[in-house]
C-alpha cells in the first residue's frame, strides 16, 4: 500500500500547513515511502484485544480548583506576537467564516 | 413565491442542534486563567492559554461538576472514565492549532430534554454532551483581522440533539429550554449576546413519507432565540425550493446572516477539514466516580419541568403561568414559598395571578429583579390571606400591596392603621344601601324601568359612602334585593 | 583553592562551595572562560548567561557569607538543553521558528534547579525540536563530539552531553523521547538518566512528543546524576502526567552492593549488528557485575522489533499535534508578505521548520488522517502495550534489563544517508520511553580509537534508585576514571 502519491504529499502538506518548494516535496516523497514501508511490519503483527496504550504510567486525571490565577500583563501577551496591533494580535483579514 | 406553511404539507423538515454553553466557573478549563466577560483583550491569558511552548494543561474540576449536573439533569449515561482529545484546526482564534474537546468517550450520552410545547412536555432525545475549550475571538478589520484570546480556554459543554426536531418553532422552544435548565442548575449564565450560549443547527428536509434522510446543511452563526427560528426557516424554505426545482442540497456550512436576514455558503463540506482526532497525551482518563457523582445528585435542585408538572397537578395553575412561574428558579422558589406559607389548597392560582401581574409589575417598573424584591413571599402570602378570608376586599388587597411594597410594613398592620377592614356585616350595609336607594329616586326608578347599566352607579355609590370597604358580594345581592331585581 | 574547578564533580563542587574552600563566583568565572576557550570549536552553547550566573554566584557567596542555608547544588553551574524553557533566556529548541522567543516563564526543573541553588550557565544545541540523534538538525550551529570532533556528540541533547564531557559545566539537563539523553550521553562518556514518564515534571519543556518526553540528567559520575535527579524529580500540579510519587535520596541508593542483584540480558539486543568493541565493553561491565555478586539472566523481550515503527509512528503523530502552535502569530517567526491567511501559515511553517520537522510533522499528519488512525497510530499504540507486557514480564525475573545504548560509536558528521539510518541510530533506547520505564546509560570504557561506550540499564517503572545503584558499581569498575577527552590531542 504505501508508497505516497505526490498528490498525498500536496494534501498532507495541505493539511499541516506546511509550504514545500518542489523539489522538496518531490524529496519528502520519496523518503516518506520509504519509511512507510519500513511501517508495513505492523500491519502483521497480531493486536487483536490489545489496549492501546495512551498513557506510559496509568494514572486518573487530578482535577485542579477552580481558583483564577495571575493574568499576563497585556503588553506582556502581545510582546512577542510578529505583528500586534495594541493589545491585539494581528493576521491577515480572514476571508470566509470560521473553521470549525 | 410559495409560502413557507404550503411547503411543509409535502415536506418535512429535519433539524439536529448543537449547542454549546460556556460553564460558570471563575477559571478556565485549563489553565488558572481568569474568566471575565467584556475585559480589555488580551488581559485574560497566560502562558497555557498563549499556547506557549511547554505549557501544559490542567483541568478544572468545577467544570467537571457543570458538565455532569447537566449530564444527571438530562438523565444521561455517565461516562466512569472518559478522555480528551485533540481536535486540529488551524485558525487565529485557536493557539495551540487544536481545541482540547472530546471525541470517542464523550462525558454524556442518551439523555433527553423536555420541551413544553403548547402546555404539553416534549422529550428531545440528546446524543451526547461533551466538554471542550472555547476558542478566542477574532475580530474583522479590513485587510487585517485582529485576535484577542481573553475567551480562549473558556470551558464549554457541547449539547447534541438526536436528529429529531421537526420545525424551527421546536428548536427555538430547545434552546429555551436549555437555556432555563443551565440557568436553573448554575451551570451558565447562558447570555446568548455574550455569546455564552451559540447554536449551530443542522438542517435538512425529505418529502413527507420518505425514510431516508436528506443532504444537511450546517448553520452557524445563530445567537438569538428569535434568530434560530429565523434561520432555520430560512433555511428549510431555501432547501425546498432548490429541491423543487431539481436541484440538489450541497453538504455545506452556512454562516446565517442576521440583519439580512438570509444565509451564505462558508465552505462546502466535502473539502472538509480532518480534525485528526486522537486521545490528548498530556491528559490521562476523566474519571467520575461514586463521591464525585454523590456529591452531584446531592444537590441537584427539582428541575424546571418538573416544577411545571407539580404546579399544573397540584395547584391547578394555567400552563402559561406555570410555564412563567418557572422562566427563573428565583421565580419559582418565590412561589413555592409564598404557597408553604399560605394555608389551603386552592391558593396556588391566587398566589400566582398575584405573584405574575402586581409584584413583577411593581419590579418591572423599578428595574429589579425577584430577588431584590422588598416584598418576601411570606407578605404576599399574608395580604392574601386577608384578601381571601375577606377582611379586605381585591381592590383594597392592590392598595395595601402597593404600600406594603413601598414601606415594607406588614400589610395587616397597614390594614389594622388605615381602617380599611372590608365590611360584610349584612345589617350596617343594608342601612347604606337604604340611604343610596333613597338619595337617588330617579336613578332606581330608571333601574325598574330595564335600564341595567345603572346597577354599577349604585355599587359604586354604596363603595363612596364605605370608602370602598363593602363587601362587593354582598352589596351587590342587597342591592338586588332593594332595588327589587 | 586555586586552579580548575571545571572538572569537579557536582557533588564536590556544591561541597567545595559551601565549605568556603572556592567561591560560587570562581567557579562560575572559570567555567566562563573555559567556554571561551573550548566551545568556539565544540559548539556546545547556544547561549552563555555570563551576566546571569555571575550575579546568581555572587548571590550565593553572599549567602554563604551571611551563614543563611545554601541548597543541595547551590553554586553548581548547569547548562540547560534549549528545549528547556527559561524565563527571560532565549529559547529557541534548536529551531527557527523560535529564533529570539523570550520566554515569560521558567519550567519546572529550572524552578527547582534555581530552588536548589544550582546556577544556569547558559543554553545547550540540540537537534531541532529535539528531533534526531547527532545534533546536526539544530537550525544553528553543529556541536563535535570532545572526543573526536570530526564526530557528532549524539542528539537530541548534543550539546547537553558535548558540555558536561568537554568540562564546560557541572551538569546538564537534556531530555530524551527516544534515547536523545542516553545516546548523546553514550557517545560522548558521559552518565545520562532518562527517568520514569511522569517522575519529572514536563511543565517548560517545549513538547517533542508528550507520551514519550522526559528531561533528565547528564552528568560526569554517577552520584551527580543521582544529586541532580533528585532535585528535578516530584509531583507538579501543572503537569497533569506529573505522578504522586515519593521522591528516594537517590545519592544513598549508592552503596555499591549489587550481591544477588538479577540482571535481564535480553537477547533481541545483543542478535543486532552492534560493534564488535562494543559488544566486548559491554561483556567487561557484565563481567564486572559478576564479580561483585549480580546474577545475569538470559531474557527474552520479543517486541522488542516492533519498537522502531512504533516508535515513529507514535512520536511523529504527537509532534505534528504539538508543533501546529508554531504559526507565526503569537510568537516566534512569521514570514514576511504573507498574502492572506492561508499563506501566513504554510510560508511561517514552511520556512521556519527545518527539514527533520517537517519530515515528522508529515509522518504524525499522515498517521493521524481519518482513516488511518486505527491502522497507524492506535496500532502502534497496541503495540506499545506488548513491549510494555515483555518488560513486565521480565522484571518478574529480574530487577534491571542491561543493553548497549547503541549499535555504534560516535558517527562522523554527515554519515547518515538517509533518515531510516539516522532513525536506526536509536534503536536501543526507543522501547524504554515506548513503555514509560526509566533507563539510564552510564560509560563502560573507550575503544581502541578512544570513542566512549556506554552501557544502558533498564528498570521497573519509579525504580531509578536501583538502576544508579547498578550504574555506580559499573563506573567504579569499567568506568573512564579520570580520562577525560582531549587526553590524546
Amino acid at each position: 500500500m504505501p508508497q505516497l502519491t505526490r498528490k498525498e504529499v500536496d494534501e498532507i502538506a495541505m493539511l499541516a500547513r506546511l509550504h514545500l518548494e518542489p523539489d522538496e516535496a518531490k524529496r519528502m516523497q520519496d523518503e516518506l515511502g520509504k519509511i512507510l514501508d519500513h511501517f508495513l511490519a505492523l500491519a502483521t503483527v497480531d493486536t487483536e484485544g490489545v489496549p492501546a496504550m495512551t498513557h506510559a504510567v496509568p494514572m486518573d486525571l487530578r482535577l485542579r480548583a477552580d481558583e483564577p490565577g495571575p493574568s499576563l500583563p497585556t503588553s506582556e501577551a502581545v510582546r512577542a506576537a510578529p505583528a500586534h496591533a495594541a493589545d491585539l494580535f494581528v493576521v491577515p483579514a480572514i476571508i470566509g467564516g470560521g473553521d470549525k | 413565491m410559495t409560502e413557507l406553511p404550503e411547503l411543509l404539507d409535502q415536506w418535512e423538515p429535519v433539524i439536529g442542534l448543537e449547542v454549546h454553553v460556556q460553564l460558570a466557573t471563575r477559571s478556565k478549563a485549563f489553565s488558572p486563567s481568569a474568566v471575565r466577560f467584556g475585559a480589555p483583550s488580551n488581559s485574560l491569558t497566560d502562558p497555557i492559554v498563549l499556547g506557549m511552548p511547554g505549557t501544559l494543561p490542567a483541568f478544572n474540576r468545577h467544570a467537571l461538576e457543570l458538565a455532569l449536573r447537566l449530564g444527571v439533569a438530562t438523565e444521561s449515561k455517565i461516562r466512569a472514565r472518559g478522555r480528551f482529545a485533540r481536535k486540529h484546526y488551524f485558525y487565529p482564534d485557536q493557539p495551540k492549532g487544536y481545541q482540547i474537546s472530546q471525541y470517542d468517550e464523550p462525558l454524556c450520552e442518551d439523555g433527553h430534554l423536555d420541551l413544553i410545547l403548547a402546555g404539553d412536555l416534549r422529550r428531545v432525545r440528546l446524543q451526547r454532551i461533551h466538554l471542550e475549550e472555547d476558542a478566542g475571538k477574532n475580530i474583522h478589520a479590513g485587510a487585517f483581522s485582529h485576535v484577542d484570546l481573553n475567551r480562549a480556554g473558556v470551558p464549554l459543554v457541547e449539547v447534541v440533539t438526536a436528529p429529531e426536531i421537526a420545525s424551527s418553532e421546536e428548536a427555538a422552544e430547545f434552546m429555551r429550554a436549555l437555556h432555563r435548565l443551565v440557568r436553573w442548575l448554575g451551570i451558565s449564565e447562558a447570555d446568548m449576546e455574550k455569546g455564552q450560549m451559540r447554536c449551530d443547527a443542522n438542517v435538512s428536509v425529505r418529502r413527507r413519507g420518505e425514510d431516508r434522510l436528506g443532504t444537511r446543511t450546517e448553520l452557524k452563526n445563530i445567537n438569538s432565540f428569535r434568530f434560530v427560528q429565523n434561520a432555520i426557516d430560512h433555511e428549510i424554505a431555501r432547501q425546498i425550493r432548490l429541491l423543487e426545482d431539481g436541484q440538489r442540497i450541497v453538504q455545506e456550512t452556512r454562516l446565517w446572516d442576521a440583519e439580512r436576514s438570509t444565509s451564505e455558503s462558508m465552505r462546502s463540506k466535502e473539502t472538509a477539514e480532518d480534525y485528526r482526532y486522537f486521545p490528548d497525551p498530556d491528559l490521562p482518563p476523566v474519571v467520575v466516580d461514586a463521591t464525585l457523582m454523590a456529591g452531584i445528585l446531592r444537590a441537584l435542585p427539582e428541575l424546571p419541568t418538573q416544577c411545571f408538572v407539580r404546579y399544573l397537578k397540584s395547584y391547578g395553575l394555567a400552563a402559561d403561568d406555570a410555564r412563567m412561574l418557572i422562566s427563573d428558579r428565583a421565580l419559582s422558589e418565590y412561589f413555592d414559598a409564598a404557597v408553604k406559607a399560605h394555608p389551603g389548597d386552592s391558593s396556588g392560582r391566587m398566589i400566582a395571578n398575584w405573584l405574575l401581574t402586581e409584584l413583577l409589575g411593581a419590579l418591572n417598573a423599578d428595574a429589579k429583579t425577584i430577588e431584590e424584591s422588598p416584598m418576601p413571599p411570606e407578605r404576599l402570602s399574608e395580604l392574601l390571606r386577608l384578601v381571601e378570608d375577606g377582611t379586605i376586599s381585591g381592590k383594597i388587597g392592590k392598595e395595601i400591596f402597593a404600600e406594603s411594597y413601598r414601606t415594607g410594613e406588614p400589610p395587616s398592620v397597614i390594614v389594622e392603621r388605615r381602617g380599611v377592614q372590608q365590611i360584610s356585616d349584612e345589617a350596617a350595609l343594608w342601612e347604606v344601601v337604604e340611604q343610596v336607594v333613597g338619595a337617588n329616586p330617579k336613578q332606581a326608578e330608571a333601574y325598574g324601568a330595564g335600564k341595567d347599566g345603572l346597577f354599577g352607579f349604585f355599587v359604586g355609590q354604596v363603595m363612596k359612602a364605605t370608602n370602598g370597604r363593602a363587601n362587593p358580594v354582598i352589596t351587590s345581592d342587597l342591592l338586588h334585593k332593594r332595588l327589587g331585581r | 583553592m586555586s586552579g580548575p574547578t571545571e572538572w569537579l564533580s557536582v557533588t564536590d563542587t556544591a561541597h567545595k562551595i559551601a565549605t568556603g574552600e572556592v567561591s560560587a563566583a570562581r567557579v562560575v568565572d572559570n567555567y566562563l572562560a573555559r567556554i571561551v576557550d573550548v566551545d568556539r570549536e565544540l559548539g556546545a552553547y547556544l547561549t552563555v548567561t555570563s551576566d546571569e550566573a555571575r550575579r546568581a554566584a555572587t548571590e550565593i557567596d553572599r549567602r554563604r557569607a551571611a551563614n543563611q542555608p545554601l541548597g543541595p547544588l547551590a553554586g553548581v553551574p548547569i547548562a540547560l538543553k534549549d528545549n528547556v524553557v527559561t524565563k527571560g533566556i532565549v529559547t529557541t529548541a534548536g529551531s527557527k521558528i523560535l529564533e529570539g522567543w523570550i520566554p515569560p516563564y521558567d519550567g519546572a526543573v529550572v524552578e527547582k534547579l534555581r530552588a536548589a541553588g544550582a546556577i544556569v550557565l547558559g543554553k545547550v544545541n540540540c537537534d531541532e525540536f529535539a528531533m534526531g540523534s547527532s545534533t546536526e538538525r539544530s537550525a544553528f550551529q553543529k556541536t563535535k563530539n570532545p572526543w573526536d570532533t570530526s564526530r557528532v556528540p549524539g542528539g537530541s541533547s548534543g550539546g547537553s552531553a558535548a558540555a558536561v564531557a568537554a568540562g564546560l559545566c557541572a551538569a546538564s539537563l537534556g531530555t530524551d523521547t527516544g534515547g536523545s539523553i542516553r545516546q548523546p550521553a553514550a557517545f560522548c562518556g558521559v552518565v545520562g538518566v532518562k527517568p520514569t514518564y511522569g517522575r519529572v515534571s514536563r511543565w517548560g519543556i517545549v513538547a517533542f512528543a508528550s507520551s514519550l518526553d522526559q528531561v533528565g540528567p547528564l552528568t560526569r559520575t554517577v552520584r551527580d546524576a543521582a544529586l541532580v535527579l533528585e532535585v528535578i524529580s516530584g509531583l507538579d500540579p501543572r503537569d497533569s502526567t506529573s505522578l504522586d510519587a515519593p521522591v528516594p535520596r537517590y545519592v544513598e541508593a549508592l552503596t555499591g552492593d549489587v550481591r544477588g542483584l538479577r540482571i535481564g540480558i535480553p537477547h533481541e539486543y545483543f542478535d543486532a549488528m552492534i560493534d564488535d568493541e562494543i559488544r566486548a565493553a559491554i561483556d567487561k561491565a557484565k563481567a564486572a557485575l559478576v564479580e561483585r555478586g549480580a546474577i545475569l539472566v538470559e531474557i527474552s523481550l520479543p517486541n522488542t522489533v516492533h519498537a522502531l515503527p512504533a516508535y515513529y509512528i507514535v512520536a511523529p503523530a504527537e509532534a505534528s499535534s504539538n508543533l501546529a502552535r508554531y504559526d507565526g502569530i503569537r510568537f516566534g517567526k512569521a514570514a514576511s508578505g504573507a498574502k492572506n491567511l492561508f499563506d501566513l501559515y504554510v510560508k511561517s511553517r514552511g520556512r521556519g521548520f527545518g527539514p527533520e520537522v517537517k519530515r515528522r510533522i508529515m509522518l504524525g499528519t499522515y498517521a493521524l488522517r481519518s482513516g488511518y488512525y486505527d491502522a497507524y497510530y492506535k496500532k502502534a499504540q497496541q503495540i506499545r502495550t506488548l513491549i510494555k507486557r515483555d518488560f513486565d514480564q521480565a522484571f518478574h525475573d529480574v530487577d534491571v534489563v542491561l543493553t548497549p545504548t547503541t549499535p555504534t560509536t560516535a558517527f562522523r558528521f554527515n554519515s547518515k544517508a538517509t533518515p531510516l539510518d539516522m532513525y536506526l541510530a536509536d534503536i536501543f533506547t526507543l522501547s524504554c520511553n515506548l513503555a514509560g520505564l526509566p533507563g539510564l546509560s552510564v560509560p563502560c570504557g573507550l575503544t581502541g580509537e578512544g570513542l566512549p561506550v556506554g552501557v544502558q540499564l533498564m528498570g521497573k517503572p519509579l525504580d531509578e534508585a536501583t538502576l544508579l545503584r547498578t550504574a555506580g558499581v559499573i563506573e567504579s569498575a569499567v568506568g573512564l576514571g579520570t580520562r577525560r577527552p582531549g587526553d590524546r590531542r
